[in-house]
């Protein structure tokens, strides 16, 4: 057993809470020079340009990319040699949102109820998504998530007579319902299969991949490629004003289904598409 | 829809506004308001009550933002648009008592439009997502109402070529179906 100290944890999250806020992804960033490249309408390529320029300001001020510095939504790979002592395991990562929302001046934009509405002030308690894996490390993923793209993401309970036609009319439209709200250029996220709940995890996990990076069942490779530029297709373009660059990416993770479902979820994320991990 | 390149400066008068037109490209300079949804819902309540507002919005624009907090020697920290829509049920009140300007991201209901070519308002949308960007552009900001609110409190900013677009305008003119109309491609 590898013993692990919940403070390393605590540095770790905190750390990862700032860098993931400061600096945008090299794969987004590219995608969205790419996009600029291909951009028809000259206010979309004026919004574009703003982007890039924007990432560029906040890597070197170090500031936030975007104002909603977002829900810290932590994915851990924790693997089942390593035993965490000296504290409790939520509360270190907990403890590294406080401190890494709270020094590295993001905004708390976390309320304690949903219907009672009062900022619990530090930006925790986080999503915290737990999985053991074989192995002595652990593998922590910061995600800060906006508030404007999780907004409009949707879960469907489609029937298994839908097929891939009612799959790929689902994601469409609810990128084009979305409109200017989730900050176009979007990835989108699309978990189909599992249950109800699986699928829209599946879905959060999935705009974690790389952008870029194909999916490893050809299947779903060129069933991602023909969903994106369907999406391109759209006319939405960059904040919704009209324009080519509507995606960057489309990206799906599939998982075996009960005979009588077929659950499907689409979570957006916006151009501040943002994720720091560390391997410890 | 036209692609002009205009600077304007607060308050704007009715003339102003009336010259805008989907697609035109701004750059504001002067004051701006800052409030997100629990400003509004305090605005607006003065407002029934027939009470006088913290601040004055004749003229003026407000700016849908929750920035983050100010990195010490900084003016304001990151300070992109929020999503306009969630203002929708308060909007119309403010224009009504004379606001000339909303600028958010994504698009505006029914009933602000309507109030927009009744008052003559505009909207805009600035880049979301862009708020560091953005934060540079604005070179003066002050607490003015509701300070308990936080990131969600009343601010007087002062900006410098703060780019913005006319997504909506005075004519019933909308960017998000006239834009998207002209670069979809049907199947
Ligand atoms: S949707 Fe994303 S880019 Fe837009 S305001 Fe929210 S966090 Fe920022």
């Amino acid at each position: 057993m590898r013993e692990l100290q919940t403070k390393e944890i605590t540095s770790a999250v905190k750390r990862l809470c700032m860098e993931a806020n400061y600096y945008l992804g090299e794969d987004v960033l590219n995608a969205i020079k790419e996009g600029l490249k291909k951009e028809e309408s000259p206010l979309g390529k004026d919004i574009l340009q703003q982007i890039v320029e924007n990432a560029e300001i906040a890597a070197k001020e170090e500031v936030p990319i975007c104002q909603d510095t977002g829900f810290a939504v932590i994915f851990v790979e924790l693997g089942q040699e390593v035993r965490v002592v000296d504290g409790d395991f939520n509360e270190a990562i907990n403890e590294g949102v406080r401190q890494g929302y709270t020094d590295g001046y993001l905004r708390k934009s976390i309320v304690e109820d949903p219907i009672r509405r009062k900022n619990t002030g530090d930006n925790t308690p986080a999503v915290i998504h737990l999985e053991m894996v074989p192995g002595d490390k652990i593998r922590i993923i910061v995600a800060p998530k906006g508030g404007g793209s999780e907004n409009m993401s949707e879960v469907k309970m489609m029937k298994p007579a839908d097929g891939v036609e009612g799959l790929k009319r689902f994601v469409v439209e609810r990128v084009e319902k979305s409109g200017g709200n989730p900050c176009p250029p979007v990835v989108v996220g699309v978990g189909v299969g599992g249950t109800f709940e699986k699928c829209a995890f599946l879905a959060k996990k999935a705009l974690l991949r790389e952008i870029g990076s194909k999916h490893p069942d050809p299947y779903y490779a060129e069933l991602e490629a023909e969903l994106l530029e369907k999406i391109n297709r759209s006319g939405v373009g960059p904040q919704g004003l009209g324009g080519r660059t509507t995606a960057l990416a489309v990206h799906i993770e599939a998982h075996p289904c009960h005979i009588a479902s077929y659950p499907a979820a689409v979570n957006l994320n916006c151009h501040a598409a943002r994720h720091k991990e560390i391997t410890i | 829809m036209a692609t002009e390149q205009k600077r304007l400066t607060t308050p704007l008068s009715d003339k102003e506004v009336t010259d805008l037109r989907i697609g035109d490209i701004v750059l504001l300079s002067g004051t701006v308001y800052t409030a997100r949804d629990a400003a509004h819902k305090k605005l607006v309540e003065l407002l029934e009550k027939g009470e006088k507002l913290p601040i004055d919005p004749t003229g003026q624009i407000i700016y849908y933002v929750g920035p983050s907090p100010a990195k010490p020697g900084k003016v304001i920290g990151s300070a992109g648009p929020t999503t306009s829509g969630r203002m929708n049920p308060y909007a119309p009140k403010l224009i009504a008592a004379g606001l000339k300007g909303m600028i958010g991201k994504g698009e505006m209901g029914s009933e602000v439009v309507e109030a927009m070519k009744k008052y003559k308002a505009v909207y805009f949308t600035a880049t979301g997502g862009a708020a560091a960007l953005i934060a540079q552009r604005i070179t003066a900001s002050e607490v003015v109402a509701y300070e308990d609110l936080g990131a969600e409190a009343i601010r007087k900013l002062m900006v410098k070529d703060f780019p913005v677009n006319v997504a909506q305008d005075c004519y019933g003119g909308n960017l998000f179906i006239e834009g998207v109309k002209k670069y979809k491609i049907e199947a």
